[in-house]
């Protein structure tokens, strides 16, 4: 089998030992490191992704394979870097304040990270000035937020507007999800933005980073 | 802690009450002799959604208002027990020290679990059964998360040791969506008290492929294990509306041979400017209820959005039935 294959087979199957010993081996045989991402992690991590939409596998399973997918990322990383391969972007990631629900952030984290974007992840209970600085500080160009609780939902409108009031809209995008947003409420609070879930908030982030 | 002997919530060895209960009032008899009477009783509904009309913030521990705002809690059980709740849960959601630790409360378990039971017993007025809330950890465990299941088992562990030493009748573990820390959570209730009454409900998404919980454990699977683990009492609460729940319950009364309890929420929340608004009113659930009693479901309530209008609906519908057997 071809060791990409390999490598995102074993991603898939949540071998974290294996995908970081098979990278160090793709490495060693000078395949160029940009591919190993593409088609051994990304690839890998696609395929969770569509399974888990799927219902096919859950929560576990696509946690298990994230660790997989950071045990052969992280061996990649000085590579990439040494080679000037381009982070996809920066994005500032949290779940909003109020609110210690952060399992859908982490699994959009996941998906953007294997995707190859550099996520700033600021964790749970983030006020609204955290998510501002974090941008200004990193130049990160979309600010993602997340939340399950209804009750913590208008601390998103708080972000947008601040953004507004500093002159950094447009600048500086943002996209929401969680389970009791929705595109609508995205409109409503003019966020950029709204996802499902991971794989989506990818093809998301994918257009917001085209127009900025 | 060791007056609960004398204490109104005293019970006897199996949970079922003082013998000779004849002539006192039905609460006094034990969660577990009501079922095996045949009795289908009527839970309570929300207390989060209430305390948030009543200004809990986010970010603010809803657990901490037992000590806070002592009144409104009292208050609060007082309204479904007039709503006619044949028992009342405490505000003990998230009384475990490893979900009190996310607050910067866990110093504070036994002050607030043991609180919690005193104000729902005085609101109970001795009318209702007191029934422990028990709600998962908020951590995800080994090996996909990174919290040993050792740590879990002893966080419930602690909060139910308070909770059955303030003397509740029986406790409720739900909201679960893990079953493995359901388990743990069952098998904590049952080395700190192995007579109290243990009820365990998760909560089940409808799928392409059939119901799951977000960790993959089906309805079946759920039985099984909890059943294996000691609970009295299977079934399931929140979730996404009381129709969904007809189907749950259906499929779990295929999957177990114990009681079943559905608690369902009032639908999923919709936002009105920033308000959540819960679409399914009393008379709605009410009516639904009605096929959960079909099915043979026990025990009826409400989760998230339901309110003492929502109890008082259930109870009629409950008391209807039982009238016509």
């Amino acid at each position: 089998m071809d060791i990409l294959n390999d490598i995102a087979a074993r991603l898939e199957a949540g071998e974290d030992e294996e995908v970081g010993a098979l990278t160090e081996k793709a490495l060693a045989e000078k395949l160029p490191p940009k591919e190993i991402l593409d088609r051994g992690l990304i690839a890998g991590m696609n395929a969770v992704g569509e399974k888990f939409r799927a219902h096919e596998i859950f929560l576990p399973d696509v946690l298990m394979a994230a660790k997989a997918m950071y045990a052969g990322l992280d061996r990649l990383k000085p590579h990439l870097e040494r080679e000037g391969v381009p982070s996809a972007g920066k994005v500032v990631l949290g779940t909003v304040q109020g609110d210690l629900h952060d399992i859908g952030k982490n699994l959009v984290a996941i998906m953007l990270r294997g995707a190859g974007y550099e996520v700033i992840d600021l964790g749970h209970d983030v006020p609204p000035a955290r998510f501002i600085q974090a941008a200004k500080d990193t130049g990160a160009k979309v600010i993602g937020m997340s939340t399950l609780l209804t009750t913590t939902m208008p601390v998103m409108r708080k972000v947008v507007e601040m953004l507004r009031a500093e002159g950094l809209a447009g600048d500086v995008r943002t996209i929401i999800g969680g389970a009791p947003v929705s595109a609508d409420y995205a409109r409503e609070i003019g966020a950029d933005a709204y996802s499902y879930d991971g794989a989506h908030a990818v093809e998301r982030v994918k257009s917001l980073m085209a127009e900025v | 802690m060791a007056n609960d002997a004398r204490g109104p919530g005293a019970r006897d060895a199996r949970g079922l009450g003082a013998a000779g209960a004849r002539g006192r009032p039905a609460a006094a008899r034990g969660l577990l002799e009501r079922l095996a009477a045949g009795e289908v009783l009527v839970g309570d509904g929300a207390i989060g959604s209430l305390l948030i009309d009543e200004g809990l913030s986010p970010g603010e521990c809803p657990e901490a208002w037992n000590l806070t705002r002592p009144d409104l809690l009292e208050t609060i059980a007082a309204s479904y027990r007039d709503a006619g709740a044949d028992f009342i849960a405490t505000n003990t959601f998230g009384g475990s020290p490893l979900k009190l630790a996310a607050y910067g409360l866990e110093g504070k378990t036994e002050e607030i679990n043991r609180r919690a039971v005193e104000l729902a017993r005085r609101g109970a007025g001795g009318r209702a059964l007191v029934v422990a809330s028990c709600g998962p950890s908020g951590r995800i465990l080994e090996p996909y998360g990174d919290t040993d299941p050792g740590e879990v088992l002893e966080s419930f562990a602690r909060q139910m040791r308070v909770l059955a030493g303030a003397g509740v009748d029986a406790v409720c573990i739900e909201t679960m969506t893990d079953l493995g820390e359901a388990v743990l959570a069952v098998r904590a209730a049952k080395s700190a008290a192995p007579s109290l009454p243990v009820m365990a409900t998760m909560t089940f998404d409808r799928t392409s492929r059939g119901f799951f919980t977000i960790m993959g454990n089906t309805i079946a699977a759920s039985a099984a294990a909890l059943a294996d683990a000691g609970a009295d009492v299977v079934g399931s609460n929140c979730g996404n509306g009381i129709e969904n729940m007809i189907d749950i319950a259906r499929e779990m009364r295929a999957a177990s041979r114990l009681r079943i309890l559905i608690q369902s929420n009032a639908g999923l929340p919709e936002i009105r400017g920033d308000r959540a608004v819960y679409p399914e009113t009393p008379s709605f659930m009410a009516e639904k209820a009605r096929e959960l009693l079909a099915i043979g479901v026990s025990i009826v309530g409400g989760c998230c959005g339901t309110t003492p209008e929502h109890i008082a609906a259930l109870r009629a519908v409950v008391d209807r039935s039982a009238a016509r057997n």
